[in-house]
């Protein structure tokens, strides 16, 4: 098999122009994951500059409410910029910094993993391009002007779908076009080797804390771990450092838009199938002649039509589960959490915390669950008000 | 003496029958192989150019079984060697040995897969060479440490990337390509033909220069997306310009 598989899953299906750039990236995180002065640095970035560990709280409200499981909330939307989007840039960017590169270039959907890298570029003094469909810039319009602000060049995607995927075929476009000063800062477990590994490995730091914490709170290990997934990146990095806990149930929450019988879902594993698709092999929605399937989602962050390499091989392995949560049920999740918490979660987490409203009134209260709070919801607010009718200005 | 010149159309665009047509007024004017696109949604090592002409190939539904119909009926009249460029999704969906075999069926040469490169053709290459396609192998100016194991097992011809970045024309090139090419003559027998953003004949000319011909594919592109269905004559007198070019 070749390099960076999951299974059958991953690889590298990229255009021989992007090689040297692979291998390049490659051996320098291969170099810098072993260095103790680059963890240092990156460990001293992610406590001082992004407020880590994020606390993993217990909401004692919820849970009275839903008469079943513990929940315990792990709060990446307390990250500085909001996401878990930062644990991952952060470590890019820092890298791509000691391979001396000048200049990031990155996709978005929700425009977090924008605003995530415009700051790192801030932070390091590097110049910035953010790919971003057309469709999300005017759903996200907010998170736009926070990217300029921190002196990113917006560069609106109108080919294809206008939404992420396209993003990313633009971003990878110009990374061919220039890829001697420039690092392309990819924003999830997706993509060619080795980021699949690599942003797993910046983003494992959720589970980490995780399992430290919970072991502190209930001397135990919990019962289930729940986040959503688009790509997959703060879902794996919830999971990772329970995959070998095998008592620890791992569940990840898809965007099923509208619904799964209907065309208008991005719900990868409720209707995905193997494919090769954005350098590598996993499931895609995609028509039977391979053609990849427009995705809908009320979501920006989610609206993806695939999934990361190792999410596929958990999922084959029956390691992981995934469940496809509708547009109303995030919603009604986002405004619920809101309202019982004080916390107003983004409209991606909201999937996997109306997950867990469902599951946890099934479970007797000695059970415990932990749900990845992966943002903030401040984004959605103009969206989903006007998604309800209501027109705000922001 | 003349240079190979091999052209590429997208099939489909703006009709199949138009493409028939095409493939005859390439033939006419010379034309020493051609290449045919099957469109995919997501065509990331393409330019504007071949991106929308994808769009306008797959809003006519084209895909692998219309291409495939194509060949069956050019062969009856055109022996020219002809080469399918799609991406790796394509095929897959499609199977990836019912694709190669019905390849072999119709009379087609080779694949271009630009989204498989030497670390994962095998999972391809193992079908072309049981059925005798032509995997087709990419270098670039970024090849350098690569070029000898991918020249080594390189077969058909090697198509050499003239510049960083993606399809589409170029104002002008650069001949840092040449001295790729040269290394890789080295390990490989075979012919180095060079494409990605030749335009016109005084490019052709420049970049046949230290190579053995060229590939000329988003200049005819765009003539088929102004002319449409008028587009054989056209194309037919700016082939019958390169080809001219290349013999000296």
């Amino acid at each position: 098999m070749t390099k960076g598989r999951f299974g059958i899953h991953g690889g590298q299906y990229v255009p021989e122009t992007l090689m040297h750039a692979l291998e390049e990236l490659e051996a320098a995180y291969t170099h810098y994951k072993e260095d103790p002065a680059f963890q240092e640095e990156l460990t001293t970035l992610l406590k001082e500059y992004a407020n880590r560990p994020s606390p993993l709280y217990f909401a004692k409200r919820m849970s009275e409410d839903l008469k079943g499981a513990k929940i315990y909330l792990k709060r990446e939307d307390l990250n500085h910029t909001g996401a878990h989007k930062i644990n991952n840039v952060l470590g890019q960017a820092l890298l791509a910094k000691k391979m001396g590169k000048k200049r990031l270039i990155a996709e978005t959907g929700a425009g977090q993993h924008g605003v995530a890298t415009a700051t790192a570029a801030a932070l390091f003094g590097m110049e910035c391009v953010i790919y971003m469909g057309q469709e999300d810039i005017v759903r996200q319009a907010l998170n736009v002007y926070k990217m300029k602000l921190l002196g990113a060049e917006v560069v609106s995607v109108t080919s294809g779908t206008a939404t992420l995927k396209d993003a990313v075929n633009e971003a990878m476009r110009e990374w061919t076009r220039r890829i001697e000063d420039t690092h392309y800062c990819l924003g999830s477990v997706m993509g060619p080797h080795p980021f699949p590994s690599m942003v797993r490995d910046f983003q494992a730091i959720i589970s980490k804390e995780s399992k430290e914490q919970i072991l502190e709170k209930e001397a135990r290990m919990p019962d289930a771990i729940i986040a959503c997934v688009g790509g997959g990146s703060n879902a794996i990095g919830s999971f990772y450092h329970y995959i070998d806990e095998k008592e620890v149930e791992l569940i990840g929450a898809e965007a099923a838009g509208r619904g799964i019988d209907i065309n208008e879902t991005a719900a990868t594993m409720a209707v995905g199938k193997l494919g090769i698709f954005h350098g590598m092999k996993s499931y895609f929605c995609q028509d039977e002649k391979g053609q990849i399937a427009p995705v809908y989602s009320i979501s920006a962050g989610l609206d993806y039509p695939g999934i990361g390499p190792e999410h596929a091989h958990l999922a084959d392995q029956g390691r992981a589960k995934y469940v496809p949560i509708k547009d109303d049920e995030a919603l009604e999740a986002f405004q619920y959490v809101s309202k019982i918490e004080g916390i107003i979660p983004a409209i991606e987490s909201a999937h996997a915390l109306a997950y867990v409203k469902k599951l946890a009134p099934t479970l007797g209260k000695d059970k415990v669950l932990v749900v990845t709070v992966s943002g903030r919801g401040d984004k959605d607010c103009a969206a989903l008000a006007r998604y309800q009718g209501e027109e705000i200005y922001e | 003496m003349s240079k190979a010149f091999i052209p590429y159309i997208m099939c489909g665009d703006p009709d199949l029958e138009t493409s028939e047509k095409l493939i005859a007024s390439l033939v006419e004017a010379g034309a020493d192989a051609i290449e045919l696109g099957i469109p995919f949604s997501d065509p990331v090592a393409e330019g504007p150019v071949i991106q929308a002409a994808s769009s306008r190939a797959l809003q006519q539904n084209v895909d692998a079984n219309a291409l495939f119909s194509l060949v069956e009926k050019v062969r009856k009249t055109y022996t020219i060697p002809l080469y399918v460029m799609t991406y790796s999704n394509v095929v897959f969906a499609y199977g990836i040995e019912k694709f190669v075999q019905r390849m072999q069926e119709v009379g087609l040469q080779g694949l271009i897969l630009p989204d498989v490169p030497y670390e994962e053709k095998e999972e391809f290459d193992a079908i072309c060479r049981k059925y005798q396609i032509d995997l087709i192998s990419l270098i670039t100016l970024t090849s350098s440490s690569r070029l000898e194991k991918i020249a080594k097992k390189a077969r058909g011809f090697l198509y050499c990337v003239s510049s960083l970045g993606i399809t589409g024309t170029r104002a002008s090139l650069h001949e840092e390509i040449f001295d790729v090419i040269e290394q890789a003559r080295d390990y490989t027998p075979i012919p180095c033909l060079i494409g990605f953003g030749i335009s016109n004949a005084q490019q052709a000319r420049q970049m046949a220069r230290k190579s053995d011909g060229i590939i000329i594919g988003s200049a005819i592109v765009q003539l088929c997306e102004k002319y449409g269905r008028e587009a054989p004559e056209p194309v037919h007198l700016f082939a019958k310009s390169i080809k001219e070019a290349l013999t000296m």
